[in-house]
């Protein structure tokens, strides 16, 4: 018998894979069980959200960013709030800064549970997920509180947040605080030396520093990798620069090197927490002036001007002046930022979303290649991607 | 006291990116247009046969190491004399500075792609051709990324409207998913929200002048 060309099997995973974390289909060429190459197919969520934000007013705009990484909401308006306020130069009350920083804690918070326990059941651990939901469910809670919404809350805006928060939740919020490391311990006795999980994990989808780099990786991804690179040390905007933490650096880049990395960062966020609330004084929490931001409520009632203003803000929207910036913060899944073209009227010109997840999806080729099949499955759950952010 | 110190720090940092920009435009000399800072961020204009000279030296420059390259996108101004703008984002996080390169090119025009260079453009630059229709040269995969298969246009384009020209329904006879064009049941609704007073001089201006054309042209009947 001569010698026979064989063909590489191409398999399809997904779009309707568990795994797959959300509408992925991921077109992967096989020798054996071994991954030659991996062709990730995406935009299957793709809804177009920089054209419907060139259409809407700034203040319109920015609900589309809760439901990008519908995962932790709050911290993508909260780029889109800060790069209008570097456009406008509105400074953002104390008040107002210090519950952001708590509300973008209690994202991360979110990200971490969802990531990592839907990572533990994709390489076959069940009860994390369940515990995990319970603790997700009760921060929610707390959004709801504070929003009126548990996911897509809106609440973060330009100049501050839309409420003060109501009385008694950050009592609640440190209550919560003081049980939850019970949870993370659990979770710890469950994941950290489980040998079944670390038969999956480790050693598994190695970034060096220098390919993270040139992947475009950010937050918890890089970190891993050994790069001590966190915006919120690095470029503090609001009141990050008060806060006391630490950035948990992994060693060796692998899968679980990222588990690891993103539990001691939920460890960080509850102190991160307990500060805010903790600097937390009475006050406005949002900025005052009339041409950005609406009045309060009650002032509505009783004086003619503010109703004009009110009346003007949400239909006209507040002028931009002709600029560019891009601003990012650190979202719990890595750098995310806004490109944002101002052009002087009341839309805004050309607003591109830089999202930590899409250059994750990017190398999952890179990664993926000379891997068992069911690594690749293991690779995708540790960088932690969500389809809203990716396709857009 | 709070925000004075903040203030501070402001200021602080944006005189150490001023300095540094005087770095970097050391080591670029003329290959850059012009040199600006907008909103406290540094941005380079440059020619598009000098975008792949001045991306390599940024990041092969031990000083500068702008090691990643954080985003590529491109701006459309229909208006123009050449239409788009490519924009890199690069930033070097031993420096932790961020630097905006701006591309002013045509349609039509070919892009080198960077691909050789940052490994991590590869997608931005597909999503770049798949929204705005730039082709890149020597990319190794060009092939569109966000849209559906068989999309034909490029969305992000200004004159690319919102509801786009196709919309997909199932098909129940033929069990499968059926395009067809966009039918709207009502009109789409786009609010002029200038103010009354101020905006949209020309359109009153218009409406009130084809009125007394108007009435000139049924005076006119009235005679005849």
């Amino acid at each position: 018998m001569g010698e026979m060309q064989i063909r590489p099997l191409t398999l399809n995973f997904g779009p309707q894979h568990p795994a797959a974390h959300g509408v992925l289909r991921l077109v992967l060429e096989m020798d054996g069980e071994v991954i030659q190459r991996a062709d990730p197919h995406v935009g299957l969520l793709h809804r177009g959200t920089e054209k419907l934000i060139e259409q809407k007013t700034y203040l319109q705009a920015l609900p589309y960013f809760d439901r990008l990484d519908y995962v932790s909401p709050m911290n993508q308006e909260h780029v889109w709030a800060l790069a209008i306020e570097n456009v406008l130069q509105i400074d953002v009350p104390k008040r107002a800064q210090l519950i952001r920083v708590m509300f973008c804690e209690i994202g991360r918070i979110l990200n971490h549970l969802l990531n990592l326990t839907t990572f533990a059941i994709d390489v076959g651990a069940m009860t994390p997920l369940l515990w995990g939901f319970e603790e997700r469910e009760q921060l929610m809670e707390f959004c709801e509180r504070a929003s009126g919404a548990r996911l897509h809350a809106a609440y973060f805006r330009p100049g501050g947040v839309h409420q003060d928060i109501p009385d008694g939740l950050s009592e609640d919020i440190l209550a919560w605080c003081d049980k939850f490391p019970k949870f993370i311990t659990d979770l710890e006795t469950l994941l950290t030396d489980n040998r079944i999980f670390k038969q999956r994990t480790v050693d598994i989808g190695i970034l060096t520093d220098e390919q993270a780099l040139e992947l475009g990786m950010s937050g918890p991804v890089i970190r891993a990798s050994g790069i001590p690179w966190d915006l919120r040390k690095s470029n503090p905007y609001d009141a990050y620069d008060e806060m006391n933490f630490d950035i948990p650096v992994g060693k060796t880049g692998d899968c679980y090197a990222r588990y690891l990395v993103r539990v001691e960062e939920m460890k960080q966020s509850l102190t991160i927490i307990k500060q805010a609330i903790s600097k937390m004084q009475p006050g406005s929490v949002l900025a005052q002036n009339n041409k950005i931001t609406p009045p309060r409520r009650g002032d509505m009632k009783m004086s003619m001007e503010s109703l004009i203003h009110h009346f003007k803000i949400y239909t006209e929207g507040f002028h931009v002046p002709s600029s560019e910036s891009y601003t990012a913060v650190e979202a719990p899944k890595g750098e995310f930022g806004v490109y944002l073209v101002s052009d002087g009227s009341n839309k805004p010109y050309r607003c591109k979303i830089r999202a930590p997840g899409y250059f994750f999806m990017a190398a999952v080729d890179y990664m993926s290649r000379g891997h068992m099949l069911a690594d690749s499955v293991a690779i995708i759950g540790s960088l932690d991607v969500v389809f809203g952010e990716i396709d857009r | 006291m709070d925000t004075k110190e903040n203030f501070n720090t402001k200021i602080k940092s944006v005189k150490e990116r001023l300095s540094f920009g005087h770095s970097v435009s050391e080591v670029l000399g003329d290959l850059v247009e012009s040199i600006s800072s907008i909103n406290g961020q540094l941005v380079y204009r440059c020619e598009l046969d000098k975008l792949i000279q001045i991306l390599t030296i940024l990041k092969s420059n031990d000083k500068l190491d702008f090691s990643q390259l954080t985003d590529l996108t491109a701006v459309d101004y229909p208006g123009r004399f050449l239409r788009f703008e490519l924009v890199y984002q690069l930033l070097s996080i031993s420096n932790n500075q961020r630097l905006r390169i701006i591309c002013p090119i045509d349609d039509g025009q070919i892009v080198p792609s960077i691909t050789s260079i940052y490994k991590s453009a590869e997608w931005p630059e597909r999503e770049v051709w798949d929204m705005y229709g730039l082709f890149f040269s020597n990319h190794p995969d060009l092939r569109r990324l966000l849209t559906d298969y068989g999309f034909e246009g490029h969305p992000l384009r200004k004159d690319f409207p919102l509801t786009g020209y196709v919309e997909v329904r199932y098909d129940d006879i033929n069990r499968r998913v059926a395009y067809q064009p966009v039918q709207l049941t009502q009109e789409y609704r786009d609010f002029d929200f200038l103010s009354p007073w101020e905006g949209d001089q020309e359109r009153i201006h218009y409406s009130l002048s084809s009125k007394e054309k108007d009435n000139k042209e049924l005076g006119k009947s009235e005679e005849s």
